[in-house]
């Protein structure tokens, strides 16, 4: 792979092999995300989307190959940079519900920097005080930032988790079938925050189920069988070709203003 | 970042890398929870067979502590109340602390600080000491000694290479629990005559504690108890999930074992010399939760101080009635409180 210059902001999966369990769930993946762009990774159930994306942020072992961000290998940055750069939103989060919308958010802030990460050495600053402020009002929470989490709606409980996953400050975020438990509108709702933070030159990678709101993604990569089947733009990845080899299912695939449209066919 | 809002500036000072907080929400309660401790203290020392009315409770414990000679009741108050009252507060503050961070570590609102077999490796401990007629020193010893055996058992049991997960953790807690009190229950059916002593150990008695003992149990209870406030928040990190705490920076694994043994080392410590004192450290941070937040700094701090108290007025409570065994009114109160907690906490 070449090193290339001035490439800020590049998360980068290098003949990634990684094992769950005893099975190898993801088998020789080589992809490169971008900041300021919006990845979707898709692909059918056990095609090894979630694992890639853990490998990604160092949460499980890598069997073979490796992952770098701007040319540092993963295993080489660090508790606290990498706490910091890669931010996770899991598949319905936990969040502790007695607790209130802003101390969530402020959970965020991360252990990386702390001893052994589990105890903490420096003081909270005006300065993280301001970053949980800013983070609340990019995911318009701040107006409920003192209710308590158990009292929000499904989709405010997934932009209080957004905020707290935005807090540290991070280049990527990666997220785990986001939208997963939302309705229709808070799952656009949620697309429109990514789509907002990846205008102001965040990577955003999210796996995501919804075609329909993959084909909304700057490029999406599809997985099959723990390899990548295509990976390009939505025009370039969602054809009819690609998703019949991927999920085994006839689709056709529509253009509707800008947008393309997937409709499998029984 | 795009936007710089202007943020009110917090007015107290940075404190360890926890949200700011007004001194205005924290000084009643902190204030309501030493009046708590206080009344316990007095009401502790004050009351019993012999009577010391409040004003001698303090003249005494002023006369003690600025060196004075001792005259009068202050003797029962120094040397025969107030060990078994600061004692008290040990004990119930280890255990409840402990079930906080046992809760807290598990994300399990019903774990408690025996959750990993403290409990009855303590009896079996102790039953070996009363059935071989071992000397009443060396009780506790034996008790200590046996509870964080099988704490070692459980966690060894549990290793999944270098991990501990939460259910294997859970199960084999579970399976050394049975297995131990199998043992002791054999071998008190074999020394039938030292059977009632052991039930007295095992229903929580603070009626021994000298001065000695609790210079004995104040290192365990510290040292545990100190090293779950310095995890305090990590722990709120690990509430947010295995995974996110992981992406946060938090070594679960890490964080899991040391939070487990440090509130192992301060419940064997106190169950040791007092006995296995049942549902304190279940319920205590339940209302702790309920009436100060969950953040587990404060949990943990007034779990102890409720814990505490609350374990001292117990023992009050035992020692002046039929009842007779502190392990016998927490359990009998705590029960049906525990019920009632449940059921509010779902309307």
């Amino acid at each position: 792979m070449s090193n290339v210059l001035h490439s800020p902001g590049v998360l980068e999966a290098t003949n990634l092999h990684v094992r769950a369990g005893d099975h190898p769930a993801v088998r020789g993946v080589g992809v490169t995300f971008h900041a300021g762009q919006f990845t979707a990774i898709i692909g059918p159930n056990g095609a090894g989307k979630s694992t890639l994306l853990r490998a990604l942020l160092g949460l499980t072992p890598i069997h073979i190959g490796s992952v770098h961000v701007d040319g540092v290998p993963l295993d080489r940055l660090g508790r606290a940079s990498r706490s910091r750069d890669l931010a996770f939103l899991a598949q319905s989060e936990d969040l502790p519900g007695r607790a209130s919308v802003r101390d969530v958010v402020a959970l965020g802030r991360g252990t990386g920097m702390w001893r052994w990460g589990l105890i903490p050495t420096q003081p909270w600053t005006p300065a993280d005080e301001d970053a949980v402020d800013t983070a609340l009002e990019r995911t318009d929470t701040r107006q409920f930032e003192h209710r308590r989490v158990d009292e929000l709606s499904g989709g405010e409980r997934q932009r209080v988790a957004l905020a707290r996953a935005l807090v540290a400050g991070p280049r990527f975020l990666l997220l785990d079938e986001p939208t997963n438990h939302l309705d229709l509108a808070y799952a656009l709702e949620v697309i429109r925050h990514l789509r907002c933070e990846v205008a102001g030159g965040l990577g955003v990678v999210a796996v995501l189920h919804d075609l329909n709101l993959a084909a909304r993604a700057d490029r999406i990569v599809l997985l099959h069988h723990g390899q990548v089947l295509a990976a390009g733009t939505p025009d370039d990845v969602l054809t009819p070709e690609h998703l019949h080899a991927a999920y085994g299912v006839s689709t056709r695939v529509l253009r509707d203003a800008d947008r393309l449209l997937v409709i499998p066919e029984d | 970042m795009a936007m710089s809002t202007p943020s009110p500036a917090p007015s107290s000072p940075a404190q360890t890398a926890r949200p700011v907080r007004g001194w205005a929400t924290r000084l009643p309660r902190a204030l309501g929870l030493a009046a708590l401790v206080a009344v316990a203290v007095i009401l502790g020392t004050g009351l019993g067979s012999v009577t010391v009315p409040p004003g001698d409770v303090l003249a005494a414990l002023w006369r003690g502590v600025s060196g004075q000679e001792l005259a009068g009741s202050d003797v029962i108050v120094w040397q025969i109340r107030l060990p078994r009252v600061v004692m008290g507060l040990l004990v119930g503050a280890a255990l409840s602390m402990s079930g906080g961070a046992f809760q807290g570590v598990f994300r399990n609102p019903l774990a408690d600080p025996y959750l990993l077999g403290v409990a009855s490796g303590s009896a079996l401990g102790a039953t070996v000491a009363i059935v071989l007629n071992w000397p009443r020193t060396l009780i506790p010893l034996a008790a200590l000694v046996c509870a964080l055996g099988a704490v070692a058992l459980t966690l060894i049991l549990a290793r999944e290479g270098r991990r501990f997960p939460p259910t294997r953790l859970i199960l084999s807690g579970v399976v050394i629990g049975s297995v131990l009190s199998a043992v002791s229950t054999a071998l008190i059916l074999r020394g039938q005559d030292r059977a009632r002593l052991v039930l007295s150990y095992t229903l929580g008695d603070l009626g021994f504690s000298g001065w000695h003992d609790v210079a004995t149990v104040l290192p365990y209870v510290a040292v545990g108890g100190g090293t779950l406030l310095l995890l305090s928040r990590a722990l709120d990190t690990l509430q947010l999930g295995d995974l996110t705490a992981r992406s946060l920076g938090v070594p679960v694994e890490r964080l899991r074992l040391l939070v487990v043994v440090a509130a192992s080392v301060a419940t064997a410590g106190a169950v040791a010399y007092v006995g296995i004192i049942g549902f304190v450290g279940l319920i205590v941070p339940h209302i702790a939760r309920l009436a100060f937040g969950a953040g587990h700094r404060t949990l943990l701090l007034t779990s102890a101080v409720l814990g505490g108290a609350g374990l001292v007025l117990a023992d009050l409570l035992a020692r002046t009635t039929v009842l007779s065994q502190v392990g016998i009114v927490t359990t009998l109160l705590g029960g049906p409180f525990f019920l009632w907690l449940l059921r509010r906490q779902r309307e």
